[in-house]
């Protein structure tokens, strides 16, 4: 790693090419970043990535620790105007809108653009609660009724409705790591999204409740555009339809999932998916 | 004389340990070095403690015997002619008489065999104290000995230190918890007494209260009445009143130095919030007195409001004041520690930073700001300076904050300042005020880190 981290450091500006390897069916693009470059005060995170995410697909980022994976996911749906001293600079389109446009609020992006952390973390209230805490914010349900309909939908949605059926309204912190994980998502769904971002989302879990959570992401490709940040090579190529490989800030390779295991066209892309660093 | 005495103990105990050093050093250098248990510092602390502390000790408990003991001897010194026929009370003047002389205060003509007891008593004062500086030496330098022959190599010098060390510890702890016992129990006994005189009910049930009753036969004063509620509800009013004040501004500070304020301000803010909270009471008191009250006066006349000049809305408006930084920096802990992830999970949803705070971070953080509250309260209870300085003294049973009212923490001291005598029950009323006073604020206080203590836990 170390030789690769002197070469680009050597560069002056990295203007390097990322390698697109397109799919062999095109889907139409749901989200579009364009030369995205993010500071942390001083500091450089980002060095450009462009890249396009086909709708109702999963894509997949891997990559080294501190490669700038999660934030360029939280550039999807400016989570990062929240960290002090950061800034975004180049373009990002949502179905061709600008995400960064004063005309545009966050408030109605995140809507559209959900997120799972990599810890799960429920509210400190009732399973009820936290699902129902979006469509309560948002105004999505005109009656208590039409509430609890969603409810029960979103939670059915991420396979979760049965294993707490009885038991709604008991705090959602007293689920295990794996159904807390996946009221998270079940309450980010409630909203409605066009988009889940999804970082690291079954680092905190037992192989079990990661198969799990791994299941639902593919029954949820149907409804949704999702874009998961994983460690695991084996999990990036079971749930995801692309994936992309950043390195050192910069988006090295992306392409067809199988394509980029089995034949990538970058020597770092091959080092990294074989072991030999990150 | 018992200065010299510590100061000889200082200089022997640093003397043992430079030789418990010195000798342990002469073996840790040599051959077998590896052998050695301690470091040659242990072994001169472990000397230095057993050649410091019991001579300490003995100093101690000698400067405080020797008084009783010398009076003793010298009263059973008196010849016999002398001391016939008279009380033990005269005998106590005497002796008083006799110390006096021996110090060097002079009064009247002093009997002859007063003279001769206070000379006695000076020359055995001289020799008592002299032979404590002896003794202790002496016990020093027999310690400091016998210790030497105990460094060896295997000796176990650094746990010996360990043990005398911990002991020292669990001593101190002992006096602070014994001392708290011993205040509780003369609460109680106190109190008690009270309640031979007043029937309990009557005290924590009655609804007047007026206890300036006569100490001695001839003042003039009311019969008395010992009913305490009106002065509690009087500490409640102002208690309230100053809760009233606190809350929102202590909660509302805290609230906008987590989520809204930038760094520059929180910089500034936060020290002002310590100075708030490090001036002292009685300045509260004078800022009470001198510009809450009148201005409240003023107020309330325009108004047309009738207003005491000590209302409780002045007395209780300032205290607020003192407890607000009680209120803000606590809720500020309990808001900081709700982890950050509940803060994105929420703004990810698209929450709004205020919709955060309202169904997110504050419902988290409640237990937290309850515990903070609550020990504000009891701060608030027994606080004494402003209230003594802005609040009245008769006791009115009102909720009116403009009428003047009384507190329990006024009225105790107003009981104890003047003319007291030790068996009256205006006296021994305040006992029983502070009893009751002390068992709610401990109750709070309680109650407030058991609240604290439980959403500690649950995040962790
Ligand atoms: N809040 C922040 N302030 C300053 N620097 C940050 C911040 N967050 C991330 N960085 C830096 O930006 C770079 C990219 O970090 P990022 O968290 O995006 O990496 P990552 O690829 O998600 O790593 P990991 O796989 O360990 O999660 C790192 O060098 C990191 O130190
Ligand atoms: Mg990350």
């Amino acid at each position: 790693m170390a030789d690769v981290a002197l070469a680009t450091r050597d560069v002056p500006t990295p203007e390097f090419q990322t390698v697109r390897t397109p799919d062999p069916h095109p889907r139409p693009t749901k989200v579009k970043a364009d030369n995205v470059k993010v500071f942390y005060g001083q500091k450089q995170a980002l060095n450009g990535v462009s890249i396009d995410i086909p709708v109702k697909s999963v894509t997949a980022f891997i990559g080294p620790s501190g490669c700038g994976k999660s934030t360029f996911l939280r550039c999807l749906n400016r989570m990062n105007d929240t960290i002090d001293g950061c800034r975004v600079e180049g373009e990002i389109l949502l179905d061709n809108r600008d995400i960064y446009d004063a005309s545009l609020d966050v408030v109605e992006l995140r809507a559209r653009v959900g997120m799972v952390f990599q810890k799960p973390n429920p509210f400190p209230k009732s399973i009820f609660d936290n699902v129902a805490y979006g469509p309560k914010i948002h105004g999505l349900a005109r009656s208590k009724a039409e509430l609890e309909e969603i409810v029960v939908s979103s939670l059915q949605k991420a396979s979760l409705f049965n294993e707490v059926k009885d038991r709604l309204h008991e705090p959602g912190t007293g689920l295990s790591g794996g159904q807390q994980q996946r009221l998270c998502i079940a309450r980010t769904i409630a909203v409605s999204p066009d988009v889940i971002l999804m970082d690291e989302p079954c680092s905190a879990l037992d192989p079990i409740a990661t198969a799990k959570v791994e299941e639902l992401i593919d029954e949820l490709r149907e409804n949704f555009t999702i874009v998961i940040v994983t460690h695991s090579m084996q999990q990036a190529a079971r749930v995801s339809q692309r994936t992309a490989f950043f390195h050192l800030g910069t988006l090295v390779e992306e392409g067809p999932t199988d394509h980029v295991f089995t034949n990538p066209s970058e020597r770092r892309t091959q080092d990294y998916i074989t072991g030999r660093f990150g | 004389m018992v200065g010299y005495s510590l100061l000889l103990i200082v200089i022997l105990s640093l003397v043992a340990y430079y030789v418990g050093r010195g000798s342990a050093r002469r073996f840790a250098g040599g051959a077998g070095s590896d052998k050695v248990h301690s470091l040659p510092g242990y072994h001169g602390a472990f000397i230095a403690v057993w050649v410091g502390i019991p001579a300490f000790v003995l100093v101690v408990l000698w400067a405080s015997f020797q008084g009783a003991m010398l009076d003793n001897l010298v009263i059973s010194s008196l010849p016999q002619a002398f001391t016939d026929g008279k009380s033990p009370a005269e005998l106590n003047l005497a002796l008083s008489e006799i110390r006096n002389l021996a110090s060097g205060r002079i009064f009247g003509e002093p009997a002859p065999e007063i003279r001769a007891a206070a000379e006695r008593l000076l020359a055995w004062q001289h020799i008592a104290s002299w032979a404590m500086v002896v003794v202790a030496a002496a016990l020093m330098i027999l310690v400091l000995v016998f210790a030497r022959t105990r460094i060896a190599p295997r000796f176990r010098a650094r746990n010996n230190v360990e043990r005398v060390l911990s002991a020292l510890m669990v001593f101190c702890s002992v006096v602070a918890i014994l001392t708290t016992v011993g205040i509780i129990v003369s609460l109680l006994y106190e109190s008690i007494a009270f309640f031979r005189l007043v029937p309990i009910h009557e005290f924590l049930f009655g609804l007047k209260w007026e206890p300036q009753i006569a100490i001695r036969a001839d003042q003039v004063a009311g019969a008395g009445a010992f009913g305490a509620v009106p002065v509690f509800a009087g500490t409640l009013l102002i208690s309230a009143i100053a809760l009233i004040v606190a809350i929102p501004i202590g909660l509302f500070t805290a609230i906008y130095l987590v989520e809204y304020a930038d760094d520059r301000v929180r910089n500034v803010v936060k020290p002002i919030m310590e100075i708030l909270a490090g001036i002292p009471t009685v300045v509260f008191g004078f800022f009470a007195v001198l510009t809450v009250a009148p201005a409240i006066r003023e107020a309330g006349g325009l108004m047309g409001i009738a207003t005491s000049p000590n209302s409780a809305l002045a007395a209780g408006f300032v205290m607020g004041i003192m407890i607000i930084p009680f209120i803000s920096s606590l809720s500020d802990d309990a808001l900081r520690s709700v982890p950050r992830a509940m803060r994105d999970g929420s703004l990810a949803m698209g929450a709004t930073a205020s919709e955060t705070m309202t169904k997110v971070l504050l419902p988290a953080a409640l237990p937290g700001i309850m515990g903070g509250i609550l020990l504000a309260a009891s701060r608030a209870i027994g606080e004494t300076m402003i209230v003594v300085m802005a609040a009245g003294l008769i006791a009115t049973l009102t909720i009116n904050p403009m009428d003047s009212v009384t507190t329990v923490t006024v009225q105790i001291v107003s009981m104890l300042i003047g003319d007291t005598s030790f068996d009256s029950p205006k006296t021994l009323a305040a006992f029983a005020l502070g009893l009751v006073l002390f068992i709610v604020t401990l109750g709070l206080n309680i109650l407030a880190l058991q609240i604290v203590k439980k959403y500690r836990e649950q995040y962790e």
